[in-house]
């Protein structure tokens, strides 16, 4: 086992056990829900049927109901997928790429921002789904033949590969996240009393054994389809940015879309992560597993992330005076000082400047700091997604056609409904499932938990030693190791 | 038909790890170890083969790719070509840029959920199963090397027995399995 640099940080902090890590993780699912569990559950429902009461008013009269005109056809649905569909991309570029990078603070995040980045495909999922008016036609949008309407589904359409990117995403997603809950629900299973819980625990793991080939395959399978998330996360962001970078209006055809949108995405996904987390690890006592150093790297990543968005803010508005197209160079003088100028601001306030501020080392290691950033960059990111959609159609080629969005409370209704839902899920989640990667856990203990790392001469510390490069030769001097305790 | 096995079980994944290679090197055959997470470095010491999942994933991408390839040129090119502002769409490849985008997450479908059907199959780990653990303590902080008589003929149970508790085990056990 590789063992880390003394100077670094530990990942675990204080004195675990194998033991302790488990009754840590398990605690909070056999234990009675603290009661503040059920105040946010009660509320996050409340407001989630709210919601399902807007969808079903929506269906029910048409999309009518929304605040959109015959300029501006497409506003809060759309850009509440996008939203979501950025936000749903932490989860899956922290287990995916992190683990192509050996990064080990991944494990103590991985497993809820994988349930996160699901819940949030879910609620993205929602938009282009009732936006049709008529959700039970819904699967046209798959390639059926020709008796189910006059045509096949059109494959040059990047909205079509929007269907299969974002379905392919979600269910990849879904098959990862569960693949690695198999071993942690067993040992949920194995340690439960009560006949229900066992029963149902019993069902969720499958079965698992823990045995040697079983591993064997569990760490190849998670690393193949690390492999296969990596280009499926940057892909799907790329072609969501493609439904507005084929089309031919001005402030949409641009080429920057693709990694301008994978960069936006995975800043909203990490902010919605910190968010989440920093919540998660004082409720169910995660101190330990979750600290200051994980938010620091993902608080890095949120510069980084932010700081490329933000490039790519000020790429768009050089290209737009270069290109010498006028209706392009109105189109960014129109939201920096059209009717949508208060948009723009708060976006490029919230997503140029506040990642800024995470270049000095005490704010971004302050819990609070980082808490208050986290939800600012995804106020931030909602508008940039409303400034790109709304105010690049609302003053179209035609100025008799001029118009303005106002949301109608049904709009509003469905946007902070999908955000009630999104909660719901997440609470259940965080009830009854293993919200650490605990087995995954226990693998970085001897390498980089605290008790290990400060106590360089004990048997575990100096048998980890470059095990996996000296193989044989290393037994000597194990066994001589044994045989001095 | 029932077969002998022990169980010898350890709380430490680098004693158990010492310990299988003592007894491989007596000639012992180990079966099998239970571990709650993977130990790095057991594999080769008890002869677990290399798991061949990476290569059916490989099939199964490559199938997704085959699929949507001839899915697309079915419909957009044979049944019923669309004339888009008149640009040229005769053949698959004059259109194959557009394609692209659905043949990669097609490919990338087949593949994991491919390889993940697999793997559930080949483990036998599937909804409903009964645990398949020794031990429930296997899921916690125990570590469980099991032998099997019958593959250990040139040793006697006692002899065994013996060999094992010389490896630092904190418990040992013997069940009659089917």
């Amino acid at each position: 086992m590789h063992k880390e640099a003394a100077i670094r940080e530990p990942l675990i902090l204080g004195h675990k056990t194998y033991h302790d890590i488990t009754e840590d993780v398990c605690r909070p699912i056999e234990d009675k829900a603290p009661r503040m569990w059920y105040i946010l559950f009660g509320i996050a429902l409340i407001i989630g049927l709210y919601g399902v009461g807007c969808i079903l008013y929506l269906l029910g009269t048409g999309i009518g109901v929304w605040g959109l005109n015959k300029t501006i056809g497409w506003a809060w649905d759309i850009t509440n997928f996008v939203w979501w569909v950025g936000i749903g991309h932490a989860g899956t570029l922290i287990s995916a790429v992190l683990l192509l990078f050996r990064q080990k603070w991944r494990m103590a995040i991985n497993r809820s921002a994988e349930a996160m980045t699901i819940f949030a495909v879910f609620m993205a999922g929602t938009f282009p789904l009732i936006h049709m008016g008529r959700l039970w036609v819904g699967y046209w949008t798959m390639p059926l033949p020709n008796h189910f309407g006059s045509l096949w589904v059109n494959f040059n359409s990047p909205l079509l590969w929007d269907v299969f990117a974002i379905s392919t995403y979600l269910s990849v997603g879904l098959i990862f996240w569960y693949i690695g809950l198999i071993p942690d629900f067993a040992t949920i299973r194995d340690r439960a009393k009560r006949p229900v819980p066992k029963k149902m625990y019993t069902l969720l793991a499958f079965g698992w054994s823990g045995r040697a080939k079983h591993w064997n395959r569990f760490e190849l399978v998670s690393l193949v389809l690390a492999g296969l998330a990596t280009p499926l996360v940057f892909s799907v962001h790329s072609i969501v940015s493609f439904d507005f970078a084929t089309s031919v209006i001005p402030g949409w055809h641009t080429t920057i879309f693709p990694p301008y949108f994978v960069a936006g995405a995975v800043f909203s996904g990490f902010a919605m992560v910190q968010t989440l987390m920093l919540v998660m690890r004082k409720a169910m006592n995660l101190e330990a597993y979750i600290h200051t150093r994980h938010v620091e790297y993902m608080n890095i990543v949120i510069m980084v992330t932010g700081s490329i968005v933000g490039v790519a803010y000020l790429t768009e508005l050089f290209v737009s005076w270069y290109s010498g197209v006028e209706y392009e160079q109105y189109a960014f003088i129109n939201r920096a000082t059209g009717p949508y100028w208060w948009a723009y601001w708060s976006m490029m306030t919230c997503n140029v400047i506040s990642p800024q501020l995470m270049w000095i080392r005490r704010l971004r290691r302050s819990l609070l700091f980082t808490f208050v950033i986290s939800i600012v960059v995804n106020i931030g990111m909602w508008f940039e997604r409303y400034v790109i959609i709304v105010t690049s159609i609302h003053r179209d080629y035609l100025p008799s056609s001029w118009s303005m969005h106002f949301p109608s409370h049904i709009d509003l209704g469905i946007y902070v409904g999908t955000i009630g839902l999104f909660f719901v899920f997440f609470l259940l989640f965080a009830r009854f499932f293993p919200v650490l990667a605990l087995n995954e856990v226990k693998t970085i203990l001897k390498s980089s938990g605290e008790s290990y790392k400060n106590a360089p001469d004990t048997h575990h510390g100096h048998d980890s030693h470059g095990h996996d490069n000296h193989g044989h030769t290393s037994t000597e001097e194990d066994n001589n190791n044994s045989n001095n305790q | 038909m029932a077969e002998k096995v022990i169980y010898a079980m350890y709380d430490d994944d680098d004693v158990l790890k010492d310990g299988a290679k003592l007894l491989v090197s007596k000639g012992v055959k180990v079966s099998d170890v239970f571990s709650p997470f993977p130990i790095h470095g057991i594999d080769p010491i008890i002869g677990v083969k290399n798991t061949r999942l990476g290569i059916m994933a490989f099939l199964y991408g490559i199938t997704g790719t085959l699929l949507a390839t001839i899915g697309m040129r079915y419909i957009m090119i044979v049944d019923w070509p669309m004339n888009i502002g008149g640009k040229p769409n005769e053949t698959y490849l004059d259109n194959i840029l557009a394609f692209i985008p659905v043949t990669f997450e097609f490919t990338v479908l087949c593949a994991a959920h491919g390889m993940a059907i697999t793997y559930l199959l080949r483990n036998k780990t599937l909804p409903g199963m009964p645990a398949q653990n020794p031990d429930p303590r296997t899921t916690d902080d125990k570590f469980v090397i099991e032998l099997k008589l019958s593959e250990n003929t040139q040793f006697t149970e006692d002899e065994l027995n013996s060999m094992l508790k010389q490896t630092g085990i904190i418990e040992i056990d013997q069940k009659e399995i089917n």
